[in-house]
């Protein structure tokens, strides 16, 4: 018999490291693997060694919540086996498929924490494709990550809390911030207020983003929709019509945008998990308790890659996660504790609901992309050839789009382009996003080179 | 609701052979109704690699794959598609002296059969094919041959079928088929029934089961090949390829991403197949050893599918031998695409005509009744002839 296999946890955000750190307190050694070079997920990204500016300037009021997390997995590294610059690209039977900084190598295991985290849910526009356009998270890396700006006056365009603080920590470094484009009406805010004034912490940081964009005059639009991007080789602005049906044009050098966050589901495929349609995203969701166990045996699931509900419940889910990995492990775990992170996690899930009345998925974004827009970027297929092929009456879900007209088949595998493609394919059909199904996945999850096992040998396969 | 369907000729799959026959069918005035599990298409005859080649097919194939070359050639007329088929050229690589005496010998064998088969040594195959490996001992040529995208071929047919006015029943699964003495009936789990004087069975993967159940047991087993596909990259091979031997299969389409087969995945509990992990390493290695232009690139994606395997790698094509009016089409073991069509036409000459000029008499099912469970227990010997193919 071989040694026991250490639980293993992928993704170093905030509920990667917060599941590391309760399996530690019960005494295991979990594998923690992480795509980055230093933990602290997407929100609480680390600049690289030697980068100087500060945790306020880089996170503004979240700093506390980012330091104590970093600090967190210091604290963890002798007692994890940490595998940060490594992509897991495969799942089956057990094993992960790894490439650590260009080797491959494999890890096998019988508890898996898929903490995988989000990316921007981004829909196309006419123009969305040329060069300094960033979604908003792409436009919040430049700047956590590496000090820049994606340019010296900046636009952002989309909605979700994301948007004002984006825009917010732009402007605070120094950025030109053209203007705050939200695809949410003011009515829509005030519908949701009721239900915001539960967490009055998150609502006062909102408005005051607001408030300190206004007061240093940036223009914030409510109820927009873009109508193209200018400029050629490079954005030069953004024609957009307002809640009013007028049109403007504003000018700036770069646009971030996005409409809130998608889940990276991916892993979770692989591992077997089952999957239900989610009206709240608008995305189809591996299965899980509310602890977080999937349908899969031994797969649990935390935070953003289970469902969009931010990096504070997502620290929460993955405590809540690793105290049901004990538990199932026959492990002492702290029940009360587990309760009481349950609780607050359903307290985190209304406000959700909150906040998706306060920034609602535009849903007639899809039935406005223009047949010549581009939906696939990897394939270069447009809206229309998705209509077009819909009209014929050969594809009445995702997987046979794909087959059909190459949608979701290039390089990102449908993770950019899935969720406008279901949105098209959806209006063309006329029916909701639930009903076209979803992309069956294939490994790598993300690209390999295919030098990857030159000696034609699998690491981690059984003799 | 539970429906009642009267038809000449029932097809369970939708696949290019069950769609075809519904084509050729319809034009020859037959009422036909067609009834997949899924989507037509959307199994082995959607997934394949996309080869499109007589090269390497046994001489008991010559007259049908001749015959699939010409429709090939017509594919617009027939589909409304191209369906990117091109005639690039088929290249079968030798490793070692005696892989070319290999080809060589299946040269000198085919002769007559219109392939014009061209044997290359070393030299000329560095200087016609200078990307491949430099290590290779030859190869030989059939300029001909080509590939296909079977994503848009094999739907494609299914549609053509339609529009000549098949009825074609999709997530229609079969639950029972059976012979009455005059008429088959079919019972879907959707609760239609359809009844016709004859029965196709084009089932694929699954078609075993069915003639099964009309008491001709075969031993027909699920075989998944994989598959993988680069990104995009500069057009470099100029033509579909193939080794003596097996192991591998590439090509690269218009788009410039590179197609390349190799091993096996494996079965899934939901009926789909993925890929094996053990089986990638050997993959990758593999196509960065044969072809060096590949060995920056990334791979983009792995994939498999459920095809049906006959143990002497040709299909069961024909008339039953047990209930009149019930015919087979399956087990095309990992290379019906090209065929696909032709075996369409066939089956619709068997209904129509009594017979077919195309001489088919090899794939009969008779060939199992007796030694049924001796072949199902024989080993994969002489898979090099068909395991670059689909």
């Amino acid at each position: 018999m071989s040694a026991p296999v250490a639980p293993v946890i992928v993704g170093a955000g905030p509920a990667g490291v917060r599941a590391a750190q309760a399996l530690v307190r019960a005494g295991l050694r979990p594998i923690v693997i992480d795509e980055a070079a230093r933990a602290g997920g997407q929100i609480y990204r680390q600049p690289p060694p030697g980068f100087t500016r500060g945790k306020p300037a880089l996170y503004g009021s979240e700093h506390r919540k980012a330091d104590a997390l970093h600090r967190a997995m210091d604290a963890l590294l002798p007692h994890v086996d940490y595998r940060p610059d490594t992509l897991v690209w495969n799942c089956e039977d057990g094993v992960l498929d790894l490439m650590c900084q260009g080797e491959a190598d494999a890890v096998p295991f019988r508890q898996l924490v898929i903490a995988t985290g989000a990316t921007d849910r981004v829909l196309p526009f006419p123009g969305w494709l040329t060069p300094g356009v960033y979604t908003l998270g792409g436009a919040q890396v430049a700047l956590k990550f590496q000090g820049c700006a994606i340019g010296e006056r900046v636009a952002f365009l989309g909605t979700g809390p994301l948007l004002y603080l984006v825009a917010y920590q732009y402007a605070k470094a120094g950025a030109r911030v053209a203007a705050v484009l939200d695809t949410a009406a003011t009515a829509d805010r005030l519908r949701a207020l009721p239900g915001m004034l539960a967490a009055p912490a998150l609502l006062g940081r909102g408005l005051y983003y607001m408030a300190w964009l206004r007061a240093h005059g940036v223009p914030l639009h409510a109820g927009v929709r873009p109508v193209r991007v200018l400029g050629g080789q490079r954005v030069a602005g953004l024609r957009w019509r307002d809640a009013g049906g007028a049109e403007h044009e504003l000018a700036c050098d770069a646009l971030g945008f996005g409409l809130a966050l998608r889940a990276e589901t991916q892993l979770a495929a692989l591992a077997g998990c089952a999957f239900d349609f989610d009206a709240r995203d608008r995305n189809w969701l591996p299965r899980r308790d509310p602890a977080g166990r999937a349908s899969a045996p031994g797969v649990y699931l935390a935070g953003d890659a289970a469902g969009i509900a931010g990096a504070d419940a997502a620290e929460l889910a993955g405590e809540r996660a690793a105290l049901a990995l004990l538990e199932d492990l026959g492990l002492p775990a702290d029940t009360r504790r587990a309760a009481a992170l349950e609780r607050h996690l359903r307290r985190i899930g209304r406000l959700r609901d909150a906040l998706e009345r306060a920034f609602p998925f535009p849903q007639d974004w899809a039935r406005d992309i223009a047949d010549d827009v581009v939906l696939c970027r990897c394939e270069d297929i447009t809206a229309g050839t998705v209509r077009a092929t819909v009209a014929t009456g050969a594809a009445s879900e995702m997987n046979r789009l794909k087959a059909l007209t190459r949608v979701g088949m290039g390089r990102c595998q449908g993770r950019m382009c899935g969720a406008g493609a279901a949105e098209v394919l959806a209006g063309a059909l006329g029916v909701s996003p639930a009903a076209v199904g979803r992309l069956r996945n294939q490994p790598p999850i993300k690209p390999i080179p295919i030098s990857l096992h030159a000696a034609g040998t699998m690491p981690g396969t059984p003799t | 609701m539970d429906r009642l369907i009267d038809t000449d000729v029932a097809i369970i799959g939708g696949g290019i052979i069950g769609a075809s026959a519904a084509l050729f069918l319809r034009r020859r005035g037959r009422a036909v109704t067609l009834l997949d599990m899924g989507a037509c298409g959307a199994r082995a005859s959607g997934v394949n690699y996309g080869g499109v080649r007589r090269q390497g097919r046994p001489l008991s194939q010559m007259p049908l794959t001749a015959r699939a070359h010409e429709l090939w050639q017509q594919l617009p007329a027939l589909i409304g598609t191209d369906g990117e088929y091109v005639r690039s050229g088929h290249l079968k690589l030798a490793r070692s002296a005696e892989d070319m005496q290999a080809l060589e010998q299946y040269r000198d064998a085919t002769r007559g059969h219109r392939m014009h088969l061209q044997l290359l040594g070393p030299a000329e195959l560095r200087r016609r094919f200078g990307w491949l490996t430099d290590t290779l001992a030859g190869a030989s040529l059939c300029p001909d041959d080509g590939h296909a995208n079977p994503r848009l071929v094999s739907p494609a047919f299914a549609l053509a079928a339609a529009a000549a006015g098949a009825r074609i029943l999709e997530d229609t699964r079969v639950r029972h088929a059976a012979h009455d003495g005059a008429r088959f009936e079919i019972t879907c789990e959707n609760g239609l029934r359809v009844r016709a004087a004859v029965l196709l069975n084009c089932a694929g993967a699954w078609a075993g089961e069915i003639a099964a159940g009309f008491g001709e047991v075969v031993p027909e087993s699920m075989i998944h090949p994989l598959m993988m596909v680069t990104e995009p990259l500069p057009h470099f091979m100029s033509v579909s390829l193939g080794i003596q031997g097996g192991g591998i299969y590439a090509r690269q389409v218009e788009r410039g991403n590179c197609v390349i087969g190799g091993g096996r995945g494996a079965l899934q509990p939901d009926g789909y197949a993925r890929p094996s992990r053990s089986a990638l390493p050997a993959l990758l290695a593999r196509a960065a050893e044969l072809l060096p232009p590949l060995r920056g690139a990334q791979v983009i994606r792995f994939w498999t599918g459920v095809e049906g395997s006959m143990p002497d790698h040709n299909p069961v094509l024909g008339p039953s031998a047990r209930v009149p009016g019930l015919f087979h089409a399956f087990g095309l073991s990992g290379a019906g695409f090209q065929v696909g069509p032709a075996i369409g036409e066939v089956l619709s000459e068997l209904v129509v005509d009594g017979a077919s000029a195309i001489p088919i008499d090899a794939f009969r099912i008779e060939r199992y009744a007796a030694s049924a469970h001796d072949a199902a227990c024989r080993t994969e010997s002489s898979r090099e002839q068909t395991l670059e193919s689909t």
